[in-house]
């Protein structure tokens, strides 16, 4: 995908993860004084997974956001 | 390739579990997100090229995904899940032996002939390679099945909905499907190609944590397998192959014979090689460089897919209280099936948040092979019928056009089929199975064309025709009079998958064999008009000038030592 002024596939995907990293990390840390009723709740997997949705999605977001190209 | 074409069709009385307002917030975000994707490359989406290929201009890693993801439907995600736990890891099969190598063949050795020819679809290969009769049969089967499966699959999606999530079923259906169709309408195979991408990232990080935290309760692999064992102490549900030596050792009455041959011999090259709900992903390669690595890559992804499908399945065998059971006894009963399997290891582990990512994973699968479906019908129809017998010299802009009239199309008839379906349940089984017949026959066509010279357009329309009616007369033959299974399957307690099987093998076999017999009575297509589609009058280009590590043959290699690996360890 080369063509002029086109936004990576990987940019959308990158804002994306961000945006649900964001959301999971916070519903996960919500999470910490009102638990929900799952199995190994207490490996809090919302925050790790919402660190690894930002840590991904900050990663795409930045190294295929259109400023970089210009 | 879905083992279960009746999912939920008799749906439980209670949904399975309630979404917080994160979780909807993140399914909304997901649906706003294609819908942007789609009107943000409609202004890169104006000739043909663009619509129906993508403009030839993919990276091997995007159309490597994009393969992979067309495939990995919801319905095939909880319908392995399903299957692993009904049959174990036996079901591992589909994604090892009965993916891998097909994928391998498709990039190393036909794709070169697919990208030369510059076809834009399979049965385009078929007509340039046999004449119009052998590409119209194809077009035609294709494009009707294609729009059939699609109906149905959005209606089991539908269903998987209500049940799980408690939605109505006409929501479901709509919103759905208009979302898709609005996309690919917009953006064609650029638009479904992006989004592909990511609903695979999606599918796996939404699915991926269900394995993580079951192997941490499981304690491990080791763990898994000996609460299965406990569990199922009569049953081998944790060997791959070692139970593959008579039809009664093991859950799913199937022979080794019919694994290798049928399953990874003919359905899997069948349907990885000459689908072309698949195949179109990877004509959108922008070199044959790229088009040879993106099955290549495809094959690497799709040999991890079990870790997301079939591990869950195994967890819930080894970690659920209750035990999970068929369809009608679930409904009899006001317990779960083992269609449920999937979304009860994700109600088990996953709190807010994290659900709404399961189930935009479960959505994303969907819309990902209905857009599949939905823009390989609009290609197949405008080009490979639409042009040759209703209009043969129109503009580029005409033909645009019919194509997306052809996707709006596409989404209408897959919303009847849906409905048409939700009156007449059995007609999900008989689709499923005339699907099935095409696809085997097909690749005794394709392959025979592309490899062998002297096999004649005579040759190929017969040897298709003949291979598809042999397929449906075993069908046939087995529904009017199940006694004929001990022919048609080698044994009388053959299952289903096994009978699949077999049925595959003896219609490609008789394709192939009509195929050259007629080629041998008739005469072949001369020398020069073979230039570009088959092998021995085809200049491939030379690899020679690349680094080891840029060879396709590489990669294709590590897969296929990987692949090898996996069977011995899970032997």
């Amino acid at each position: 995908m080369h063509r002029p002024g086109m936004l990576s596939i990987w940019f959308f995907v990158g804002v994306l993860l961000l945006i649900y990293g964001i959301l999971i990390l916070g519903s996960g840390l919500y999470g910490l004084t009102h638990p929900p009723p799952v199995v190994l709740n207490e490996l809090h997997a919302g925050i790790w997974w919402g660190m690894l949705l930002i840590v991904m999605g900050a990663f795409y977001t930045f190294r295929f956001a259109p400023w970089r190209k210009n | 390739m879905h083992p279960l074409p009746a999912l939920f069709l008799q749906s439980v009385s209670s949904r399975l579990v309630s979404l917080s307002p994160v979780d909807l917030a993140i399914i909304i975000l997901y649906f706003i997100a294609v819908i942007g994707i789609g009107f943000y490359l409609k202004r890169y989406t104006k000739t043909g090229e663009d619509f129906f290929l993508a403009g030839r201009e993919m990276t091997a890693w995007v159309a490597g995904l994009s393969f992979v993801a067309a495939n990995l439907g919801a319905l095939e995600m909880m319908g392995w899940a399903a299957s692993a736990y009904q049959y174990g890891i036996l079901a591992a099969h589909w994604y090892w032996i009965g993916a891998i190598p097909a994928m391998l063949f498709l990039g190393l050795v036909m794709m070169p002939f697919y990208y030369i020819s510059k076809t834009h679809s399979v049965p385009g290969y078929l007509k340039l390679r046999f004449g119009q009769s052998s590409g119209a049969l194809a077009a035609i089967c294709f494009g009707f099945m294609t729009v059939l499966m699609s109906g149905i699959n959005m209606y089991s999606m539908a269903l998987v909905m209500k049940v799980v999530l408690g939605w109505d079923i006409h929501f479901s259906i709509w919103a759905s499907s208009l979302t898709v169709g609005v996309y690919v309408v917009l953006g064609g195979l650029l638009s479904a190609i992006f989004n592909e991408v990511l609903q695979f990232v999606l599918i796996w990080l939404g699915s991926l944590l269900i394995s993580i935290i079951g192997l941490v309760e499981a304690g491990g692999w080791s763990g898994v397998m000996a609460r299965i064992h406990q569990n199922y102490p009569a049953q081998n549900f944790t060997s791959l192959w070692s139970t593959l030596g008579s039809f009664s050792d093991n859950p799913m009455g199937i022979h080794w014979i019919g694994i290798v041959f049928g399953l990874g011999w003919v359905i899997s090259f069948g349907y990885w090689t000459t689908d072309f709900l698949v195949v179109q992903r990877v004509l959108a390669a922008k070199d044959l460089r790229s088009a040879k690595m993106a099955p290549i890559i495809g094959a690497a992804f799709k040999m991890l897919v079990p870790f997301i499908v079939i591990l869950p399945g195994l967890l819930g065998l080894a970690l659920l209280p209750e035990h999970l059971v068929g369809e009608d006894q679930a409904v009899a009963t006001g317990g779960h099936s083992f269609n449920e399997v999937l979304p009860l290891m994700l109600a088990r582990y996953c709190g807010p948040g994290l659900l709404g990512l399961g189930i935009t994973a479960l959505m994303a699968g969907f819309m990902s092979g209905m857009a599949g479906n939905v823009s390989a019908f609009a290609t197949v129809w405008t080009y490979d019928i639409y042009r040759p017998f209703f209009r043969k010299q129109a503009s580029d802009d005409h033909y645009v056009s019919v194509g997306r009239w052809c996707t709006i199309l596409g989404v209408l008839v897959s919303i009847g089929t849906a409905y048409f379906v939700m009156q007449f349940h059995s007609i999900m089984d008989y689709v499923q199975a005339l699907f099935s017949f095409f696809i085997a026959p097909l690749f005794g066509t394709v392959v025979l064309g592309m490899l062998w010279s002297r096999a004649t357009p005579a040759g190929g329309f017969w040897g298709l025709l003949s291979g598809t009616a042999t397929a449906i007369g075993l069908w046939a033959w087995v529904k009017i009079s199940p006694a004929a299974l001990q022919y048609v399957a080698l044994s009388p307690k053959a299952k289903d998958m096994a009978e699949n099987m077999y049925r595959a093998l003896w219609s490609w076999l008789v394709c192939v064999l009509v195929t050259v017999v007629v080629s041998y009575m008739t005469t072949p297509k001369p020398a020069e008009e073979l230039t570009g589609l088959v092998y021995g009058h085809t200049k491939l280009p030379s690899e020679g000038d690349l680094r080891l590590y840029q060879r396709p043959i590489f990669w294709a290699g590590l897969v296929a030592v990987g692949l090898v690996i996996l069977n011995i360890i899970f032997w």
